[in-house]
């Protein structure tokens, strides 16, 4: 993996634009402070940082225990947003994700009470313990921004921010997402196991709801919707997109995966590049940006055929990072 | 990292080009051969594009044990021209069963060339040379698909490039061609079922063998002359001459190799024949020949033989008198022999023969008398004639009387020796079609003839030609004008239309003119090549001399395009600047990997040479603000060419 350290000379060769230290500063902060409760694992919480300012939703896939749940309440603790969780599970229902419409007997007809989706940060909890049915009315909501029930569309708050936690599908009890629905999520990470010595300052800390109960947010609503409307701004090259597209075609074009990345796929990598360099410093995408958010974006949408299946152990972003030559 | 797989987009390309390859095999390998290769490269693309697993290894062992010993119960070897190539087919098939990566492709593709070789242990021609180069495009165009797996390939810039690769190869080639020091022979032999099935004149006649060689228009041999070209109705050209008859079959016998002694009555013709492999010693000449080309020698009965059968084609000077007087001192044994006939065979015709001495004493007179019967009474000059019966010449004489030369000088021969004349048959071939394009003549394989010698005492051996008194179009103007329209004859043969003739010629220059340049390039004609270029002793010096220059001259005249190719390829000057600073980089042991990015690169670098660092940062930073940040400036591109140009690792 390339070295994603930030440059300070890059920092400094930004400063015409004061906005830009100000924000690295403020999202540097936050990462610090969710790094101070999930301990060792400040890439996958850039990661998710940067799926938050591209607009996009995470899914986070890994065995129970390793602090999937942790994380999302982290981050939203940190940017003070409201936060609901939905624990998924096989009897829940759509109306229970959406909310409902009940009669009010003041005589002022149906009435609708907002479900846990209406929410800035929707924490569902293990998402393939549920029906077809009930991940797809959370997914739909995720796609489109808004609910619509019984003939009415509601948006949902700005910004909307979905983390979806699932066991790994080879454990029992599950509905694995199918491709389709995917898609949807921006990025798709895995926590993994923490590496001794952050083991050893987890066991040694404190409880870490309590800290968790005294983080205190450090970015308000509006600095953080600019931060996204930002990053849709970073700039990108036309030697970057000739980057992009050459990492998309030889996915469809290699034996080694069953189908090629989308062009849905090919922005998302771009939308999650921008927000990597912003929260880099710089104004423009570098390739080390794809290459950072790489991992993430295309994991869980590039199903792995010919040699690269037996080959157990090899990393398909890894591999598609080295097959293509920066042009 | 795992080896690079081959996609199936090169898959099908690299099966398509061996079996383009292949393809000329078909008509001379067995069909289950090509059945076999067909089905394992069709199962290997079901696979490829079911996205299967390719066959196991024990499965492909059993495949490869029973191919090898299908191929050697069919031909009884597995070494040879035809096993060879078979077996190298099946192989190459089963191969491509296997084929995973690209290293697996690329030796594959490394076959296929060699394939393309075995195509010309069958044939040399034009077409086939046409055929080869057009694979060698098609193959060359795959290989290059392999080895760009990152770049997407469209099949034309495939082409394409293959083509420039190989217009670009291609003076090499000549100057190779022309200047590799060549040796007198082959270099190596030829398997030796490599000349079987090549027609021709043979060791024996019997009827029906000439008219059977008729109906082929198959080259025999081309002559350039280097006087006027005699008459048609003058070219004898001499090949096996026959002396003993058992039953209606003519045999060349015994060779004697007394001096032949001969006096040329008229100013000799010169000439040179390329003479196409005919698998046989004879080499053809004017009657009479008047010299013994190189590596070869001549009979007391005049045939030119060459000391091993003639398996290439085969280029030699010669002179011949037309009008000569030979053989009046023979050898009385030879006499003898030229008497002789089978006991109690032909009956009729010894009775008759008989008959025609009482009433003629004198030779010529009886000769005469036998021609004016040719050509007064009934007989038929036909290519296919009535059965003959155990008399071929009784039947012939009494009976059928039509049929082919050979019979006609079989009949005469008999009766001359019944009469008490001695006589023998010479085959050869008689006339030629003039090419006016290359002006050469041509003897085709429907040119063959056959004529009768008689000894006369006082005069030696004089040649009577049967043919010519019961046809005589047929030595005025050749087999075509002589014999039935319905006669099956080859298309060649016929002179009916005028476009075709002219197109015959055309193509049969340019066939000659290959032969002569291309397949009959030799040292003769090297030194011939060089003596041109100013250079008159062609050792193996002066080759490697004019070697090195002629390639020296044309890497330089090349590289110009190069140079324009590789820049062309690099026109953005920040990625310029950029790749000079790498490949200064590289050649110090610190080279870019192809997916590194610059920042990557440049922490790297500061890793492994902190004193390099704010160099390399400094240009990094300029280069990748420049590449890929938002309106790059003209003084930040001078900034960073400069930088780059005082960089030193």
């Amino acid at each position: 993996m390339p070295d994603t350290g930030r440059n300070p000379q890059d920092v400094a060769n930004s400063a015409a634009d004061r906005g830009i230290p100000f924000m690295t500063t403020q999202i540097d902060k936050i990462v610090g402070q969710v790094s101070s409760i999930i301990l060792g694992k400040e890439r996958q919480i850039r990661l998710a940082f940067a799926c938050l300012l591209a607009r996009g939703h995470l899914l986070i896939e890994d065995i129970p225990g390793v602090g999937k749940t942790m994380l999302a309440h982290a981050l939203a603790a940190s940017l003070g947003l409201g936060f609901q969780r939905i624990q998924f599970t096989s009897d829940l229902l759509p109306a229970d994700i959406l909310g409902v419409s009940i009669y009010n007997r003041e005589g002022r007809g149906f009435q609708f009470h907002p479900g846990p989706i209406f929410n800035q940060v929707v924490l569902a909890d293990e998402v393939n313990r549920a029906t077809p049915k009930a991940q797809s009315a959370l997914l739909e909501a995720m796609e489109e921004h808004q609910v619509t029930t019984e003939g009415e569309t509601r948006r949902l708050p700005q910004p909307f921010f979905v983390i979806a936690t699932q066991n790994p599908s080879n454990q029992v009890g599950t509905f694995p997402l199918p491709e389709s629905q995917l898609d949807r999520f921006l990025m798709r990470i895995e926590l993994g196991y923490p590496d001794t010595e952050a083991e050893r300052a987890l066991l040694q800390g404190q409880d870490r709801r309590d800290l968790l109960e005294q983080l205190s947010p450090c970015l308000d609503v509006k600095t953080l919707i600019e931060l996204q409307v930002r990053a849709r701004r970073i700039y990108t090259s036309s030697a970057l997109l000739d980057y992009v597209q050459e990492l998309v075609n030889y996915t469809r074009r290699a034996a080694d995966y069953v189908n090629g990345l989308s062009p849905r796929a090919a922005l998302a990598l771009l939308h999650a590049a921008r927000a990597w360099a912003l929260m880099d410093g710089r104004e423009h995408v570098v390739p080390e940006d794809v290459q950072a958010v790489l991992p993430g974006v295309v994991g869980h949408r590039l199903v792995p055929a010919g040699q690269l299946t037996r080959a157990n152990g090899v990393d398909i972003a890894e591999h598609l990072i080295k097959q293509v030559a920066i042009p | 990292m795992t080896a690079p797989t081959i996609s199936l987009h090169n898959t099908v390309w690299l099966t398509a080009a061996l079996a383009l390859i292949a393809a000329p095999h078909a008509e001379r390998l067995p069909a289950w051969v090509m059945v076999l290769a067909a089905t394992l490269a069709l199962w290997r693309i079901y696979l490829g594009r079911a996205r299967l697993e390719l066959p196991r290894r024990p499965l492909l062992m059993v495949v490869v044990a029973g191919a090898t010993a299908a191929v050697f119960l069919y031909y009884r070897t597995i070494f040879g021209r035809d096993a060879g190539v078979a077996l190298l087919i099946v192989m190459l098939a089963l191969k491509l069963l296997e084929t995973r990566s690209q290293r697996d492709a690329l030796l594959l593709i490394f076959l296929g060339y060699f394939l393309i070789i075995t195509n010309f242990l069958y044939s040399q021609t034009i077409a086939a040379a046409l055929y080869m180069l057009g694979c060698v495009w098609i193959i060359t165009a795959t290989m290059i698909g392999c080895n760009h797996t990152q770049l997407q390939q469209g099949y034309r810039n495939q082409l394409r490039t293959a083509g420039l690769m190989l217009a670009q190869s291609a003076p090499l080639m000549l100057v190779l061609f022309l200047f590799f020091p060549r040796t007198a022979g082959p270099l190596w032999g030829l398997p030796h079922d490599a000349h079987a099935g090549v027609s021709g004149l043979s060791d024996s006649m019997s009827p029906g063998n000439i008219a059977n060689l008729s109906l082929s228009d198959a080259v025999a041999f081309r002559v350039e002359f280097k006087s006027a070209i005699p008459e048609s109705r003058r070219m004898y050209w001499r090949g096996p001459v026959m002396w003993d008859l058992h039953g209606p079959t003519w045999n060349v016998g015994r060779y004697y190799f007394d001096e032949p002694k001969y006096q040329g009555l008229s100013a000799p013709v010169e000439y040179t024949v390329t003479l196409e492999p005919h698998n046989k010693p004879w080499l053809f000449a004017l009657d009479l020949p008047g010299q013994v080309p190189p590596r070869a020698k001549m009979s007391g009965d005049l045939q030119l033989l060459a000391t091993a059968p003639v398996n290439s084609r085969t280029r030699y000077e010669m002179k011949s008198y037309l009008e000569a007087r030979f053989g009046a001192d023979e050898n009385p044994l030879a006499l003898d022999r030229a008497l002789r006939l089978p006991p109690a065979s032909n009956p009729r015709t010894v009775e008759f023969a008989r008959g025609l001495r009482q009433k003629h004493p004198d030779d010529k007179a009886l000769i005469r008398e036998v021609l004016a019967m040719f050509r007064n009474e009934k007989f038929y000059y036909t290519l296919s004639p009535p059965l003959l019966g155990e008399h071929a010449v009784d039947d012939f004489l009494f009976q059928t009387r039509s049929g082919f030369c050979e019979i006609y000088a079989s009949s005469f021969a008999v009766l001359m020796r019944a009469a008490g004349i001695p006589a023998r048959i010479v085959t050869g071939y008689q006339g030629g079609e003039f090419n006016p394009l290359g002006g050469y003549i041509i003897v085709r394989q429907a040119d063959a003839h056959a004529w009768t010698e008689v000894w006369l005492p006082g005069e030696g051996w004089v040649r009577v030609d049967p043919t010519a008194a019961v046809s005589p179009l047929r030595i005025q103007s050749g087999i075509a004008a002589a014999v039935p329209r319905t006669d099956p004859l080859p298309l060649f043969a016929r002179g009916a239309y005028p476009w075709l003739r002219q197109l015959r010629f055309t193509w049969d220059s340019l066939a000659n003119n290959w032969n002569q340049w291309v397949l009959g390039y030799n040292p003769e004609r090297q030194r011939w090549v060089l003596s041109r270029v100013g250079i008159d002793e062609a050792t193996w010096h002066a080759l490697a001399v004019v070697l090195i220059v002629a390639t020296g001259l044309i890497m330089l005249a090349l590289l110009p395009l190069m140079l324009r190719t590789l820049k062309a390829r690099v026109n953005d000057p920040v990625k310029r600047a950029y790749l000079r600073f790498c490949s200064k980089l590289g050649r110090k042991g610190l080279p870019r990997e192809p997916a590194e990015g610059p920042s990557a690169y440049a922490a790297r670098l500061s890793r492994l040479r902190p004193e390099l660092a704010p160099k390399v940062s400094a240009i990094t930073r300029l280069y990748v603000a420049l590449r890929y940040g938002a309106g790059g400036s003209t003084a930040a591109l001078r900034e960073l060419e400069q930088q780059v140009r005082q960089f030193s690792a």
